[in-house]
């Protein structure tokens, strides 16, 4: 099996995993306890707090534990567009945020928000100049650092500096970005920074909020003092201990990973290229991740090439994955005024440290055959 | 027995389950599909439907008890063009349409089966009960499953002939307690699944009400009159998608004797309702047909004829006509041939074919010999309305 699917999730570091099950063995108190295994407990969590910082650029106490991305999303938006909730009930996300941040806006809009969507290039940038555009009452604006999808890098910089200029808070996605390109969160400008462990070789389940110090921010989980107040609830020590030592294996791997897999896109892409004419890479303009490729080959679609590319061993992702495992045109790549026809043909090829440069060729040839029959077939 | 590459299609009932199990049990190596229709999303509506979100999760759940790889495809775009919209332009013209049999042409044993080379699969299977078997000369054909209340073989006349070469239908000689019994045994959570009766894009059965509501449909709601064979008028009709040939029911005419609905015509949008004798037909017409063996029988050839999919097979003989047409003359009249219903022709247990009936042949239709039957007479029959059944 040759799994091209590193954004859907990545497999768990041997050494991330071995921490886990000395903590499942070890580690069974409290880390909110007061006696000495709890403190026991409560050094690992630290620990780990310290190593998610380094990934991030960020302070250990800006670390907030999470169960993962859809968590960090809600917390992140909800909580700052609560704290300014006297200034405005308005927040702006991009059109091609994840479905989590999504979802986040639909809690909101369900309280009473108004919610405004940013559009995206036809590479999928979102132009930080549609910040000027929105109304005075606008409070936070979430924009991802990377896309999920199409790998496209934001301006966050920017972006973050007209949203200052305005007075509005910055929530960012990272979930993507977080171990495939650097990331500084203290000269970023964002407010709120959301990360996932799984995504970059640790378990699923555990995840980060990184929130700048003294933003005026509210918690989703309140009633106990666990993380200074920010987020209620006893920790996930395994899971959390998991993700501080694949932050801290991604952080040391980040620079040589990140050329290897930029050196492997570019090798997978030419490789599609010469075999399939007519390929379409979604994004290809625009800064990417080093690892993700999203292509459509014309007239292909793209749930009749993932079970030809699976039944030859090859793991992929078409489109966004939805809920009941069909595929529908990616509103991503609506947003990015893809025709519908190439939407629909749409496939994500997401590369990790597993993946080598036998194995992009080997996918590239598949794929090519896979397409000779998908085109062939009737739609 | 040599391990066969399968592409198992899966509704999500406990049909389709079994036939995908019972093969994987017996070392097949099995891929199931889940064709994405029309009825899925957020809004199940109720679990007798067989396309909603929970069926494809029913189906999952098969896949991942048996151990094979299950996939969704989605066929919305297929599904509309081939058997919905045919099947509301039948409705606007004031046929019975019966849209399992095109959904079994079109997607199954269409698109699905043009399919296979994608995962390098030798057959489709497909939870229907009906048997493909060799005849005498080596040619694959169609029959009727063992169990004769189940029987799925009508629904399945309008399958491409080449198809037969590469479907299994596991069902075929099993009767339904036992086919839940071996989903019981192999510990599938459908195996209790209440069956599905209705279309799946008409869950609750009111055609006339989906068709106005979640369809859109405008054509054929207009009110208009309710004639007498003599071109009387009796009385104001609903719009012509509520009605069928041969009901009797909610007719709302005030006669002595009971009427029943003889002719729908929508162009004049007119309902000609009768005694029930009117109803008997000496025969009828089919739309060009297909056929289920390597040659189509000789003119005057003896079968019995299925006229809808609770009807008892006629004894009748056939005269294909060179348009692709069939001529259908029953030994004895029948009641309530519905146009838009399929014919389906049977030697025995074996499906010779099937057609889509156009029109009801009355007295004034000369006999077979010649091919252009004059115009005219257009009376028509029925005891039991056609209603569209879950195949």
């Amino acid at each position: 099996m040759i799994y091209f699917d590193h954004n859907a999730s990545t497999p768990v570091r041997p050494e991330a995993a071995e921490a886990m099950r000395e903590a499942l063995a070890g580690l069974h108190a409290n880390p909110s306890s007061a006696h000495a295994e709890g403190q026991r407990a409560r050094a690992a969590v630290e620990a780990a707090r310290a190593q998610v910082a380094a990934l991030v650029g960020a302070r250990p106490d800006q670390v907030v534990f999470t169960s993962g991305g859809t968590e960090g999303d809600h917390a992140g938006l909800i909580g700052l567009a609560w704290a300014a909730e006297r200034r405005g009930r308005r927040v702006a996300i991009s059109a091609v945020e994840h479905h989590a941040v999504h979802g986040a806006a639909e809690v909101l809009e369900r309280l009473g928000f108004a919610i405004e969507h940013l559009p995206v290039s036809r590479s999928g940038v979102v132009d930080p100049a549609a910040l000027d555009a929105l109304p005075e009452d606008t409070t936070v604006v979430a924009v991802m650092l990377a896309n999920n999808e199409t790998g496209v890098i934001q301006p966050l910089a920017e972006i973050a500096r007209r949203a200052r200029a305005r007075g509005m808070r910055v929530m960012s996605d990272a979930v993507q970005a977080a171990g495939k390109i650097p990331i500084a969160f203290d000269t970023l400008g964002a407010e709120a920074l959301v990360i996932s462990g799984h995504k970059f070789g640790g378990p699923k389940g555990a995840g980060a909020l990184i929130l700048a110090r003294g933003a005026p921010w509210e918690p989703l989980f309140r009633g106990s003092a666990h993380e200074r107040g920010r987020r209620g609830g006893t920790e996930n020590l395994p899971g959390i201990v998991g993700l501080g030592v694949a932050a801290g294996l991604a952080a040391r791997d980040l620079a040589s990973e990140s050329t290897r897999l930029t050196a492997l896109r570019g090798r997978l892409e030419a490789a599609v290229r010469a075999r399939v004419p007519g390929v379409v890479v979604h994004g290809a303009d625009a800064p990417r991740l080093p690892n993700t490729v999203n292509l459509s080959i014309p007239g292909a679609r793209s749930d009749h090439l993932l079970v030809a590319l699976d039944a030859r061993g090859v793991a992929v992702s078409a489109g966004a994955a939805c809920a009941s495992g069909g595929v529908e045109p990616s509103p991503v790549l609506s947003a990015m005024a893809v025709p519908r026809d190439l939407a629909v043909a749409a496939l994500r090829l997401s590369m990790g440290r597993t993946t080598t440069a036998d194995e992009v060729e080997r996918v590239a040839e598949v794929l090519g055959e896979a397409a000779r029959l998908a085109v062939g077939s009737p739609s | 027995m040599t391990p066969l590459r399968v592409l198992a299609a899966m509704s999500g009932g406990v049909d389709s389950a079994v036939a995908a199990a019972l093969l994987a049990e017996q070392g097949h190596a099995l891929t199931g599909i889940t064709l994405k229709l029309w009825c899925y999303g957020r809004a199940p509506v109720g679990e007798r439907a067989c396309c909603t979100l929970d069926a494809i999760e029913d189906a999952r759940a098969v896949a991942r008890t048996m151990g094979f790889p299950h996939y969704v495809v989605e066929a919305e775009e297929v599904f509309r063009a081939r058997v919905l919209q045919p099947f509301l332009d039948d409705y606007a013209a004031g046929r019975t349409p019966y849209p399992c049999a095109l959904c079994n042409q079109h997607l199954k044993f269409g698109d699905l089966i043009a399919r296979l080379e994608l995962i390098g699969a030798d057959a489709l299977a497909t939870g229907h009960y009906a048997r493909v078997e060799r005849d005498a000369d080596g040619h694959p054909g169609l029959y009727r499953a063992a169990d004769a209340a189940k029987d799925q073989s009508y629904a399945l006349a309008l399958v491409p002939y080449a198809a037969l070469e590469r479907v299994r239908f596991p069902l075929g000689a099993l009767l339904k307690h036992e086919v839940r019994a071996h989903g019981a045994r192999l510990g599938l959570q459908v195996w209790d699944k209440p069956e599905s009766m209705d279309l799946c894009f008409v869950p609750d059965g009111d055609y006339a009400g989906t068709l106005a509501g979640s369809l859109g449909e405008t054509r054929g709601l207009a009110p208009g009159a309710f004639v007498d064979r003599g071109g009387r008028r009796l009385g104001e009709h609903r719009g012509i998608v509520h009605y069928t040939v041969g009901q009797r029911r909610g007719l709302g005419i005030a006669a002595a004797e009971p009427l029943y609905v003889i002719e729908i015509d929508a162009h004049e949008n007119r309902i000609t309702v009768g005694p029930r004798a009117a109803l008997d037909a000496p025969g009828l017409i089919t739309a060009p047909a297909n056929w289920l063996v390597p040659a189509p029988p000789a003119a005057g050839e003896r079968v019995e004829v299925k006229i809808r999919y609770h009807h008892a097979p006629a004894p009748a003989r056939l005269h294909p006509r060179a348009d692709g047409r069939v001529e259908v003359r029953f030994a004895t009249p029948q009641p309530a041939v519905t146009p838009g219903q399929l014919a389906v022709f049977y030697r025995g247990d074996r499906v010779l074919g099937g057609a889509s009936i156009e029109r009801a042949l009355g007295a004034g239709d000369a006999p077979p010999a010649g091919d252009a039957p004059p115009a005219g007479a257009r009376a028509a029959a029925a005891l039991a309305p056609a209603a569209p059944t879950a195949p």
